[in-house]
């Protein structure tokens, strides 16, 4: 069947912010969607609330709304654009709860708005636990015992007559949030009365636990013709209990006979058909009995998912892309197969490598957290690798995964040789984000393979294989490098062994080691990601590494630019580099300059591949990207705009002689280095704050005391803050000191004054050696010592006054220019008392540069590029800066209520995920729809709570007028209750937890709170506030820790009480 | 133990043998599926082949006794990029190495398979020699060149059952004239299948569907077989070069429009031979489980499990009284055909998947329903 012709303007709903279990593989679908639709000549109006989005791009879409995702937005976008239909499917659980609510409000009805590929009542089939598990008891599957209940007692209940461990499933949430495994009543009851919470519908599912069973995973895909075709299997490494989210993935299943597969395969099938998706994929989730291969249906996801862009990026086969034709009427034998062009979508990928998936967690980012994983999503991003064996994909894998490993241990790093015998059973029995090192420990002292399955339940087959690597490690032990003949080597080589894990192992150097496999021939070969296992010829570049005899990639005449990638997610380093990466791409085909990207994450549009000329899934190490490039030899190489990744080999690739382009590596170092730094800025006169470098514990305390508390430390070369303080006292420096490997007289210590309530400034520019365009100057919310990233921040700035901002713009033009930047500069300054002082500055793309281009319109990254080509900015067009006369507010986005017992209080530390965008003509509606994209409501009226340190009362002193003039009642703890009552601001005053109750956490239970202000100094103080905080995230009442947030917010609601929200496409204001 | 590989084109592959020693000479061909390599070493199709598995973990479930689909192994040797030695399955009973060692079929490991499948792909399928016995490449390539190879050989007469025998409890049973009853069936429908190299899977299907099969020895002429006064006969898949097989396609024009007839992959191509048609060699074959085959009346396209390296030319059949019913969708090629005029039809591919999907069991169902109406 054609395409509908009956449609013609179709609204697609994005998935907002970047969240655990919700990053950008939701980008990667939805762009590759908006892009089928325009090819086939529909008009696409898209709502996403992320900035830092490709699909988001102004070109993209014909009319982009970053507002957020609230039905009631989306209704507003609707009747503004009148779309014929919806296409709900692409944008994760977000867009579906979004369309189903503005389903069940009539709001589809009202305004003849079609949903496409998946109508409500099939949503609520296959997400309604209930309905669900009807649906396949009818079909004639089965599915583990459980009941469905709506209160807590239901729930003891059905815990008691299903026996426990019990799995807690709350219905409509995402990445199983509040759910998790119960092992006794006490632990049930904790985990439903959250569950019950937080699901939608106050429903949660107590389900029998399928622990120790094996997890598998089928992509399917249907069309409207009832054409059904699975495009990959998963198996699951980490048994059922594990969140797959959370569990290393194999593709394709590897211990399924075809027997048993098939079995899968008809199963899946006959869901899709039961559950009535019309079009497009959808995702089964299977558990099978490995005694007997009984098989049980866990859930189905009616829309692509994480696990559907793994698919895709690990067939070739591009589901989103063909979802979205399907969606509009197409059927799957018209629709041809981009990567072979003579055969059509209607085919199952067959695939002949061995894809791994790890996930990569961040809970040194909060380390009140417990290193557990279960049924609820933890990790924050993940790498994939692909390999012609599990080994060497598994190998491939750890290195990806950037967590400092060479691959599977041999690297000399993180020994745990140490461990008591119990204590390494028990690592591998409790799921955790270390438990990789301990299989390795286990499989180093001899434990046996049958031993490790009964603590891991991890099937035979992986420990087998993870058994023979660690045999080999053993036989590389005994040997010499130099002796080492050339099968050996290779052998080596094919189990994943990187350069790195051979010298280790054999006593040399990783140069020795690339040296003796350069002359003895050993290099990798690439090979096609084809989606047909060599069958057919195939056209698209993507390729991958292993050690064979025939290599397919070959170098073109053309000219040609290498961009490295990210790899995977993590806090501080994500979506907002892929971005760039991406932008990259494209600005090098505008040029007509062959795009050569190399990354190892799946979830990104970067490893899309028709997002460059040529793409290489490869791990971002030295000897990888090496390796590509002896191949490849690239005019040039970015390194500038995949985050700190690229930038780290950055140094050894230009000494290596690889032609980095843009600024400088020299440059890079200079604005790093702190002593070269702090030399650079006395020769432009600038200012920083009071600074140190120390090594020892001595030299930090006399060095605090010489720049006076308080202090930020933090080791020098960090990303996203990791490790950094403020520190008020020498108590405070001797506990960071004593932290391992800070006074290790190897790596230096950073000390800077910190200064208190000053006004944080991020500033992008772009320079191309001679001139200097300031793209953005964003002013921080929240003042200093709050990591940049977790900031919220206003463009343009709102409180500087003109000649400030004139200062900033000299000073960063002065910094450019010398530092000799050519491509974009990042700049954080901080100003106290009008006194400009400069915190830090990276000649790299920031985290910022997509909200910058997305709130002025001027494509930084893509601009940036040309510069690093040779063009100059006038020959660009962009001559003078843009100015705009419109707000735009980002607002971070924290996974705050993923992990138990963590604090929500911000500090020079990144803990953030994502980032929203709240743009309006008025910067009162701006904040607040910044607010209400990262899921904020903010309320219109009740008793605001207000508890904050000495230093914030006189911040808040205004606010609390202003909410007093707004009816609001306050309440305030002892303390700001009589600084409020000296400035005549009426209030009642409510018991600290500590002055008995009842006490503030008896009205935040009691939902007597509608707005929580609570600041502290420093990291987790007194436990009262704490608990306060905690509490208010717990029951989901808004909150605000820091008083300029504070003052933000009441000037959001002022701006809201004079009119309400409206939406304008992006198109509009750029 | 190091194997050599050689192409009678001069190309050689260095192995290493997972089976000790041996040497087999034959046919290369690939197949893509990711699982089933017991089903495809147990299809007699594979007869005088050697097979090349795509996938390159092959081993990872074992081998059982549940799903062998003839009681031998018919490949000449058995091709994979690792093999991986202890198997994960509840199922499993033995290693793969040891299920080929039992048949005397070598399996060979450790070398660029996906090379030497782009190499096939690139010059068709082609005769080839692998050996742990002889290691001179010269001598190996003259020794694939000079090897007969499939064309025009009969194939068949290797592969068919020597006696007659019906299908009952899940296992082949010695027996004539539809002696072998399945228990607990009712009236069964009887089904004289010819046996040209036939796969268990078709008969437990039709078993299962309430037909009682009697298998029969391809020489078997049309007479004896409407001595046996059938409701049907079934032309089962089978090795080599339709051309090649002497007095079947003489059997089935002979049995045309006395009974209803269905044919699967050889089958199909004898059908086509006794409507008149012709077949010729493909390039490298239709080898895995992934092939897309659209059903012409219906347009719904089915996913299928193929193996065969010979195809019935469309345009060798009178449009008049033959019907092409389905398509390939990769090239195009024919799938399917049924007689306008006669109970006959026929697939080019294995309805019966083992290994493979099974989207396409509606056949087995077409052909009880085809039955039933020359019945009544």
């Amino acid at each position: 069947m054609p395409k509908r012709t009956d449609i013609h303007k179709i609204l697609i709903i994005g998935s907002g912010p970047i969240i655990i279990s919700q990053a950008c593989e939701f980008d990667y679908s939805g762009a590759q969607a908006v892009k089928a639709l325009k090819e086939e000549g529909y008009e696409v109006v898209l709502i996403n609330s992320n900035p830092a989005t490709i699909m988001t791009d102004p070109e993209l879409a014909d009319r982009t709304y970053i507002e957020p995702i609230t039905p009631e937005m989306v209704t507003k976008v609707i009747e503004k654009e009148r779309p014929d239909a919806l296409l709900p499917t692409l944008g994760g659980q977000t867009a579906l709860n979004t369309a189903i609510k503005l389903a069940e409000s009539g709001v589809l009805d009202k305004y003849n708005v079609e949903m496409l590929a998946a109508k409500v009542d099939v949503i609520r089939k296959a997400e309604g636990r209930e309905e669900f598990r009807a649906a396949m008891r009818a079909i004639g599957l089965k599915v583990p015992e459980s009941a469905i209940v709506h209160t807590l007692e239901d729930a003891m209940a059905a815990g008691d007559a299903i026996g426990f461990p019990v799995i807690v499933r709350p219905s409509f949430t995402l990445g199983g949030t509040g759910g998790g495994v119960a092992y006794n009543r006490q632990e049930l009851e904790t985990m439903s009365s959250c569950g019950l919470d937080l699901s939608m519908t106050t429903e949660i599912m107590v389900e029998r636990s399928l622990l120790g069973w094996k997890e598998f995973e089928l992509e399917v895909m249907r069309d409207c013709k009832d054409n059904v075709v699975i495009i990959c299997s998963i198996e699951n490494m980490d048994a059922m209990g594990v969140h797959t989210g959370d569990s290393i993935t194999v593709a394709p299943a590897q211990t399924l006979t075809d027997r048993e597969y098939q079995e899968m395969r008809d199963a899946a099938i006959a869901i899709i058909r039961e559950i009535g998706v019309e079009t497009g994929g959808s995702n089964v989730q299977f558990a099978v009995n490995p005694q007997d291969g009984e098989l049980m249906i866990i859930e189905m996801n009616p829309r692509v998912s994480r696990s559907s862009a793994l698919a895709s990026k690990a067939t070739g086969f591009p589901i989103a892309k063909i979802a979205a034709k399907l969606a509009v009427g197409f059927t799957l034998d018209e629709i041809k197969n981009d990567i072979t062009r003579e055969t059509y979508a209607s085919f199952e990928p067959t695939i002949d490598y061995c894809v791994v998936k790890i996930p990569r967690f961040t809970f040194e980012k909060f380390p009140e957290a417990e290193d557990v994983l279960s049924t609820a999503m933890k990790s924050v991003g993940e790498t994939m690798a692909i390999g012609r064996t599990f080994k060497e994909a598994f190998q491939k894998a750890m290195r990806s995964l950037e967590t400092g490993r060479a691959g599977f241990g041999a690297d000399g790093k993180k020994s745990l040789d140490h461990l008591e015998l119990f204590e390494l059973e028990t690592g591998l029995r409790v799921p955790s984000s270390k438990r990789v090192s301990y299989l390795h420990e286990a499989l180093r002292r001899g434990m046996t393979v049958e031993h490790i399955h009964n603590l891991t339940q991890i099937d035979p087959w992986f420990l087998r294989n993870l058994e023979q690597i660690v045999a080999l490690e053993q036989e590389i032990r005994q040997q010499d490098l130099r002796g080492m003949g050339r099968d050996f080597l290779k052998k080596c080589k094919q189990y994943g062994f990187s350069d790195t894990q051979l010298a280790f192992l054999t006593g040399t150097s990783v140069n020795d080691v690339r040296m003796l496999r350069k002359q003895l021939g050993i290099v990798p070969v690439y090979k096609l990601v084809d989606t047909c296992a060599a069958e057919f010829e195939s056209y698209t570049p993507y390729y991958y590494s292993t050690y064979e005899q025939e290599n397919e990639a070959s170098r073109s005449e053309r000219k040609k630019v290498m961009i490295l990638g990210g790899g995977p997610n993590r806090i501080g380093q994500g979506i907002e580099f892929d971005y760039c990466c991406v932008h990259a791409a494209f600005a090098l085909a505008e040029i007509g300059v062959e795009s050569i990207m190399v990354n190892s994450n799946p979830e990104t549009v970067s490893t899309d591949y028709d997002t460059s000329d040529k793409l290489y899934f490869e791990p971002l190490t030295l000897e990888d990207v090496m390796n590509i490039i002896d191949l490849e030899k690239p005019d040039g190489v970015i390194v500038q705009f995949g985050g700190q990744t690229p930038l780290n080999l950055a140094v050894a690739l230009a000494e290596a002689g690889v032609p980095i382009i843009g600024t400088s590596p020299d440059s890079i170092d200079r604005a790093e280095d702190r002593k070269r730094f702090q030399e650079f800025l006395q020769k432009l006169h600038l200012r920083q704050p009071n600074n140190d470098t120390v090594y020892t514990l001595a030299e930090a305390l006399s060095a605090a005391a010489q720049i006076g508390y308080p202090v930020v430390v933090r080791p020098s070369y960090v990303l996203g803050g990791r490790d950094m303080r403020i520190v008020y006292s020498e108590q405070g420096i001797r506990e960071f000191m004593a932290k391992p490997g800070m006074a290790d007289n190897k790596h230096p210590v950073l000390i800077d004054k910190f200064l208190e309530d000053a006004i944080e400034v991020d500033v992008d520019a772009i320079c191309d050696g001679r001139k200097t365009i300031i793209g953005g100057i964003m002013e921080h919310i929240e003042e200093a010592g709050i990591h940049s990233g977790d900031s919220s921040c206003v463009l343009p700035p709102h409180t500087l006054s003109p000649q400030l901002i004139e200062e900033i713009k000299q000073a960063t033009r002065a910094m450019a220019e010398e530092l000799g930047v050519i491509g974009l500069m990042n700049v954080q300054y901080a100003v106290k008392d009008e006194d400009l002082y400069i915190l830090e500055v990276n000649p790299r793309a920031s985290r910022t540069v997509p909200f910058v281009s997305k709130a002025t319109g001027v494509p930084l990254a893509k601009m940036a590029t040309k510069v690093m080509m040779g063009m100059t900015l006038e020959q660009l067009g962009l001559s003078t800066e843009v100015t705009i006369k419109h707000w735009a507010v980002k607002e971070a986005v924290f996974p705050f209520d993923r992990f138990k017992n963590v604090d929500t209080l911000l500090g020079p530390e990144m803990k953030s995920t994502g980032e929203v965008m709240g743009i309006d003509d008025n910067l009162g509606l701006a904040l607040a729809k910044a607010q209400l994209a990262a899921g904020v409501t903010l309320p219109v009226s009740g008793a605001v709570f207000l508890s904050v340190r000495d230093g914030d009362k006189k911040g808040i002193l205004e606010a609390a007028r202003q909410l007093v003039e707004m009816k609001f009642t306050l309440l305030a703890t002892k303390g700001t209750a009589s600084y409020l009552a000296q400035h005549d601001v009426p209030c009642d005053q409510v018991n600290k937890i500590s002055e008995g109750r009842p006490h503030i956490l008896d009205k935040l239970q009691d939902k007597q709170v509608a707005w929580v202000v609570n600041t502290s100094l420093g990291r987790r103080t007194t436990e009262d506030s704490y608990r306060i905080r905690r509490a208010a995230l717990e029951l989901r009442i808004p909150y605000t820790t820091t008083s300029s947030g504070a003052v933000s917010v009441v000037l959001a609601m002022q701006a809201l009480r004079k009119s309400s929200l409206g939406v304008q496409p992006i198109q509009y204001f750029i | 133990m190091k194997a050599l590989i050689a192409l009678e084109d001069g190309t050689i592959f260095e192995g290493e043998s997972f089976t000790g020693r041996g040497e087999a000479i034959g046919e290369m061909v690939f197949n893509t599926s990711m699982s089933g390599y017991q089903e495809i070493l147990t299809d007699p199709s594979y007869t005088g082949q050697i097979v090349t598995m795509t996938y390159p973990l092959i081993g990872n479930y074992g081998v059982n006794s549940e799903d062998m689909e003839s009681a031998a192994v018919h490949p000449k040797a058995f091709l994979v990029k690792e093999y991986n030695a202890i198997p994960s399955n509840f199922r499993s009973e033995q290693t793969l190495a040891q299920f080929l060692d039992r048949y005397g079929v070598l399996g060979i490991e450790g070398f660029d398979t996906r090379a030497l499948v782009r190499h096939i792909r690139t010059v068709g399928a082609l005769k080839a020699i692998v050996s742990t016995e002889d290691l001179d490449k010269e001598s190996l390539v003259a020794r694939a060149k000079a090897w007969v190879g499939l064309v025009g050989q009969n194939m068949v007469r290797k592969v068919t059952c020597d006696q007659p025998y019906g299908w009952a409890d899940n296992r082949p049973v010695p027996g004539t004239g539809f002696s072998t009853v399945q228990s607990g069936m009712n009236n069964p429908l009887k089904v004289v299948a010819l046996d040209c190299g036939i796969k268990y899977n078709q008969l437990r299907i039709m078993t299962e569907k309430g037909c009682q099969v009697q298998v029969v020895p391809a020489t078997t002429d049309a007479q004896a077989i409407l001595a046996m006064e059938p409701d049907g006969v079934f032309l089962s898949n089978g090795p080599g070069d339709p051309d090649g097989i002497e007095g079947v396609v003489e059997t089935v024009q002979a049995l045309l429009g006395k009974t209803p007839i269905f044919g699967i992959c050889l089958g199909h191509q004898i059908l086509g031979l006794a409507y008149g048609g012709s077949t010729y060699k493909v390039k490298f074959g239709h080898r895995g489980g992934n092939q897309p085959v659209k059903d012409l009346a219906t347009g719904h396209v089915e996913i299928t499990s193929q193996n065969h390296g010979f195809s019935v030319d469309p345009d060798s059949l009178d449009k008049e009284v033959i019907e092409v019913t389905h398509i390939n969708l990769n090239d195009g090629s024919l799938e399917g055909m049924r007689h306008r005029l006669y109970p006959a039809f026929s697939v080019q591919y294995h309805p019966e998947h083992a290994p493979g999907p099974h989207d396409s069991l509606y056949l087995f169902d077409r052909f009880i329903e085809m039955m039933r109406s020359e019945k009544a």
